[in-house]
C-alpha cells in the first residue's frame, strides 16, 4: 500500500488497472475508451498502462466504448470504461443492452451537466437519466471511495449471485480534478480479493445466441430474474465489505451512510460530495442545539429501501437534496426517497448546486432553517447557490 | 456440357451435421441471407467462429431461447454496434491465442447506415474482425424501408415516389480504409463466392464482404427467381464482382457482358421499380461511368 495525492481521475485509472491485472491469470481485461471532460485524465492514465494479458482500445464513439466492454465481457474477459455527461446520454442504448445482458461491466461516471448549453460541472442528471438500465449504481464522496469503490463493485458485480453492471460515480471537478491523499492497495491485495472472473454465459463452444428474441412471458421471466439478482446484492454487500475490510484494512461504507442519526428529529439526505457539505451544516445546526442528522445516498441502485426506511424511522422532518431535476416533476431523490419517511414525517424536496452551483455550509444551514418552519410537505423548490 | 458448380457438391458432410444455418429458420423463401449463410457454412472448413449479429432480418432467423438457429456462438447486438462488439471478442480471442474468427453478418442498414462509424473505425483499426454485410437494398426487417444502399427509382415504405438518390458505393468506401481485404460477392457464382469467404476467413485483419441478397419480399420478385436477378445484374455490370487487396489492387472477378436485356429484365421483373419507371438508358450510363473508373483503378 502507498498513499499518493492524486485526482479520482487518477484513482480511478489506478483501480481499474489494478482490477485488470488481477484477471491476468483468467480471460484478460479489455474495455472501449473514449475522452470527454471531465472524465478523460482517466482514461489518459488507463491508455498508458500495461497489461499482462489485454488493454484497453480507443474507440470513435461511447456507443462503441460500451460495445467494445460488452464484447469484451461477453468473451470472458473483465472490462472498464468511463464517462459522462453527453457521453452517457450517446451511449444510453449500449448501456441499456450490457444491463439486460447482465455483464459485469464497471463503468466509472464523472457526473456531468447535460448540454446543451454546454456546461462541464457537476450535476447527477446524467446517470440518473440511465437509473432503469439495470445497473447498479454507487455515488462517491471522495477520491479514496472512488479507488475502493472500483475494486468493490468488480468483486459486487462479478460475484456469481449477482452478475450485473456497475456504475460507480462521481462529481465532476469537486472529486475528478482534485488532488487526495489515496491509499493504492498492492497488487497482491487486489489479486486477492478479486477472484479469477469466470463468466457462466460467455461465449463458449456452444451454439447458443445471447440475445436474441423474447416473447412477451419470456421478458417477464428476465425482468423477475434481473429483479432477484438486485434484491440479492444486499446480502452479498455486506459479505465483501467484511472481505474488503480484511485485505485492504478500510471499510467501505454501507450503502446509505447516516450521519448523527441517533437522536436526530430532523435529517438531511443528499448524495455525492453535497454530503460532505450536509455534515459540516448539521455540525453547525448542532452547536445550536438543533437535532438534525443527516443521511447519505451511496448505492440508489439497487435502491436501499429498507436501510432508509430504519434511517429516518425517528424523524419528524425530512429535506432531501438533489442535484439532479426529473423536468415536470422535481429531484430524482426526493421522488424516490420521500415514501420511505415514518408516516406523518414532513418532506421537503429540494434541488441545489444545479449545473455545478457551488454549494456551501451556509445553503444547507438555510433549508434546514426552511425545513424547521414547514408544517406540511411543500413542492420540490429550486435554491440557486450563486 | 458446363462443369457442376461447387464439384457438384452442394453440401459438404459438416454442413449437414453442422449447418451454420440450421433447418427450420424462419427466413422468407428465397431469402439471399440465407444462401449467404449457406455459402459461409460452406466455406468454413474447421474454422471456429463467434458470430455477432445487429438488430436486421438476421437476428430475428436467430428465433427465441433456449434455441437458436444458428451452428455458432452468436451475440445479437445493438443495431450500430456489431463490429464495436466483435472487436470486443477478437480482442479477448487473441489475448488468449484462440484461433477463432470474429464475424459480424449485419444488413445494409446495419452497414451503410447506423452502423457506418462504428464500421470505419473499426476497419481504421484494422480489428481481426470478418465482417459480412448482406445487401437486400432494403430495412428489411422494419417491413421495407430505404436505406442508403437502396437503389436509384426503387420504391419502398418510405420512398413512396421512387428513390431520387443513388446508392452509396460501399466497397470503395471500404477500400478507401486500405484494409486488407474487401470483395463484392455474387450468390449467382458460387465458386467464386466460396474462394472468396475462405480467402476472408484465412486472412487477418479486417475482411469486408459485400453480398448481393435478393430478398423476395422486398423487391417484390418472385422467389425462385432471385439468384437470376442477381446473374442479370452481374451480367449487365450493375453489380461488379471484384476484389480490392489493402485498398490498392483491383481485380475484377467477373467480366460482365454488359447486356441490356438482362438490364431490363432486372428491372422488369421486379414490382419495386414498377410503380416508378427507371430510365435505363440513364443506368446504363451511370453502369459505364463506374467500369470506366473501376478499369481505371485495375491492376
Ligand atoms: C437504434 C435502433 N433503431 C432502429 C431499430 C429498428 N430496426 C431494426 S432492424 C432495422 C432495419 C434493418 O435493416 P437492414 O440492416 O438493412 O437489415 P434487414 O432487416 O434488411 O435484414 C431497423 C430500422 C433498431 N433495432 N435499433
Ligand atoms: S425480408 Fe428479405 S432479407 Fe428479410 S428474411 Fe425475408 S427475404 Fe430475407
Amino acid at each position: 500500500m502507498t498513499v499518493q495525492l492524486i485526482s479520482a481521475n487518477h484513482a480511478a485509472a489506478m483501480a481499474a488497472t489494478l482490477a485488470g491485472r488481477a484477471n491476468r491469470n483468467a480471460r484478460g481485461f479489455g474495455g472501449g475508451i473514449y475522452p470527454i471532460t471531465p472524465q478523460t485524465e482517466c482514461i489518459e492514465l488507463l491508455a498508458k498502462q500495461e497489461f499482462e494479458k489485454g488493454g484497453v482500445i480507443p474507440v470513435e464513439s461511447e456507443h462503441s466504448a460500451m460495445a467494445v466492454c460488452m464484447g469484451v465481457s461477453l468473451g470472458g474477459a473483465r472490462s472498464f470504461t468511463a464517462s459522462a455527461s453527453n457521453g452517457l446520454a450517446y451511449m444510453a442504448e449500449n448501456v441499456v443492452a450490457a444491463g439486460m445482458y447482465r455483464l459485469p461491466i464497471l463503468m466509472m461516471a464523472v457526473n456531468r451537466t447535460l448540454g446543451p448549453p454546454w456546461n462541464i460541472w457537476v450535476d447527477h442528471g446524467d446517470t440518473l437519466m440511465l437509473r432503469d438500465s439495470g445497473w447498479m449504481h454507487i455515488y462517491c464522496e471522495d477520491n479514496q471511495e472512488v479507488l475502493d469503490s472500483i475494486l468493490f463493485g468488480y468483486r459486487l458485480a462479478e460475484d456469481p449471485r449477482v452478475l450485473l453492471p456497475i456504475m460507480v460515480c462521481q462529481d465532476a471537478f469537486v472529486l475528478s480534478h482534485t488532488m487526495m491523499q489515496t491509499d493504492i492497495p498492492d497488487q497482491e491485495q487486489v489479486d486477492r480479493f478479486l477472484p479469477d472472473l469466470d463468466l457462466p454465459h460467455r461465449l463458449h463452444n456452444d451454439a447458443v445466441t445471447v440475445g436474441g428474441l423474447d416473447f412477451p412471458h419470456e421478458t417477464e421471466v428476465h425482468r423477475a430474474q434481473h429483479q432477484e439478482a438486485m434484491d440479492g446484492v444486499a446480502e452479498v454487500y455486506a459479505e465483501i465489505q467484511d472481505e474488503f475490510e480484511q485485505i485492504f484494512g478500510r471499510r467501505p461504507a454501507d450503502r446509505i451512510v447516516p450521519y448523527r442519526m441517533e437522536d436526530a428529529k430532523y435529517a438531511v439526505v443528499s448524495m455525492g460530495t453535497t454530503a460532505l457539505t450536509v455534515r459540516v451544516a448539521v455540525d453547525a445546526m448542532r452547536e445550536k442545539g438543533i437535532p438534525v442528522g443527516a443521511v447519505r445516498m451511496r448505492m440508489l441502485r439497487p435502491y436501499p429501501e429498507k436501510e432508509m426506511i430504519e434511517a429516518l424511522a425517528g424523524c419528524e422532518k425530512v429535506a432531501i437534496l438533489d442535484r439532479d431535476i426529473s423536468l415536470g416533476h422535481g429531484g430524482v431523490l426526493w421522488s424516490e426517497t420521500r415514501g420511505t419517511v415514518p408516516p406523518g414525517c414532513v418532506v421537503q424536496g429540494t434541488m441545489l448546486g444545479l449545473g455545478g452551483g457551488d454549494i456551501r455550509p451556509q445553503h444547507i444551514e438555510e433549508v434546514i432553517e426552511d425545513l424547521l418552519e414547514r408544517t406540511e410537505d411543500g413542492s420540490p423548490v429550486i435554491k440557486e447557490v450563486m | 456440357m458446363q462443369e457442376p458448380v461447387l464439384e457438384g457438391c452442394f453440401k459438404t458432410d459438416q454442413e449437414l451435421t453442422d449447418p451454420l444455418l440450421r433447418p427450420g429458420n424462419t427466413n422468407c423463401g428465397g431469402c439471399g441471407m440465407s444462401v449467404a449463410w449457406n455459402m459461409l457454412s460452406h466455406a468454413r472448413g474447421k474454422h471456429e467462429l463467434q458470430v455477432v449479429i445487429p438488430a436486421c432480418c438476421g437476428i430475428v432467423t436467430a428465433g427465441h431461447y433456449p434455441v437458436s438457429s444458428y451452428g455458432a456462438p452468436t451475440v445479437a447486438s445493438t443495431f450500430a454496434s456489431s463490429a464495436a462488439v466483435a472487436a470486443g471478442l477478437a480482442h479477448v480471442m487473441e489475448m488468449n491465442d484462440e484461433n477463432k474468427r470474429a464475424v459480424c453478418f449485419a444488413g445494409d442498414g446495419g452497414t451503410y447506415d447506423i452502423g457506418m462509424a462504428t464500421l470505419s473505425a473499426a476497419a481504421e483499426r484494422n480489428d481481426d474482425i470478418l465482417y459480412i454485410c448482406y445487401d437486400n437494398e432494403i430495412y428489411g426487417n422494419t417491413g421495407g424501408q430505404r436505406s442508403s444502399a437502396t437503389p436509384l427509382g426503387a420504391t419502398t415504405t418510405t420512398t413512396p415516389g421512387g428513390k431520387k438518390l443513388q446508392k452509396k458505393d460501399i466497397t470503395a468506401i471500404m477500400a478507401a480504409h486500405r484494409i486488407p481485404y474487401v470483395a463484392s460477392v455474387s450468390l449467382a457464382h458460387l465458386e467464386d463466392t466460396r474462394r472468396k469467404m475462405q480467402y476472408a476467413l484465412e486472412t487477418r485483419g479486417f475482411r469486408f464482404l459485400h453480398v448481393f441478397a435478393p430478398c423476395p419480399t422486398g423487391w417484390k420478385s418472385e422467389q425462385a427467381e432471385g439468384i437470376d436477378l442477381i446473374r442479370m445484374a452481374v451480367d449487365s455490370g450493375l453489380f461488379p464482382v471484384m476484389e480490392i487487396f489493402d485498398g490498392v489492387t483491383t481485380q475484377i472477378n467477373i467480366e460482365p457482358s454488359m447486356s441490356d436485356e438482362a438490364l431490363e429484365t432486372y428491372f422488369s421483373s421486379q414490382g419495386r421499380f414498377k410503380k416508378n419507371k427507371v430510365d435505363i438508358a440513364t443506368v446504363r450510363a451511370a453502369i459505364d461511368a463506374n467500369w470506366a473508373r473501376l478499369r481505371r483503378g485495375v491492376s
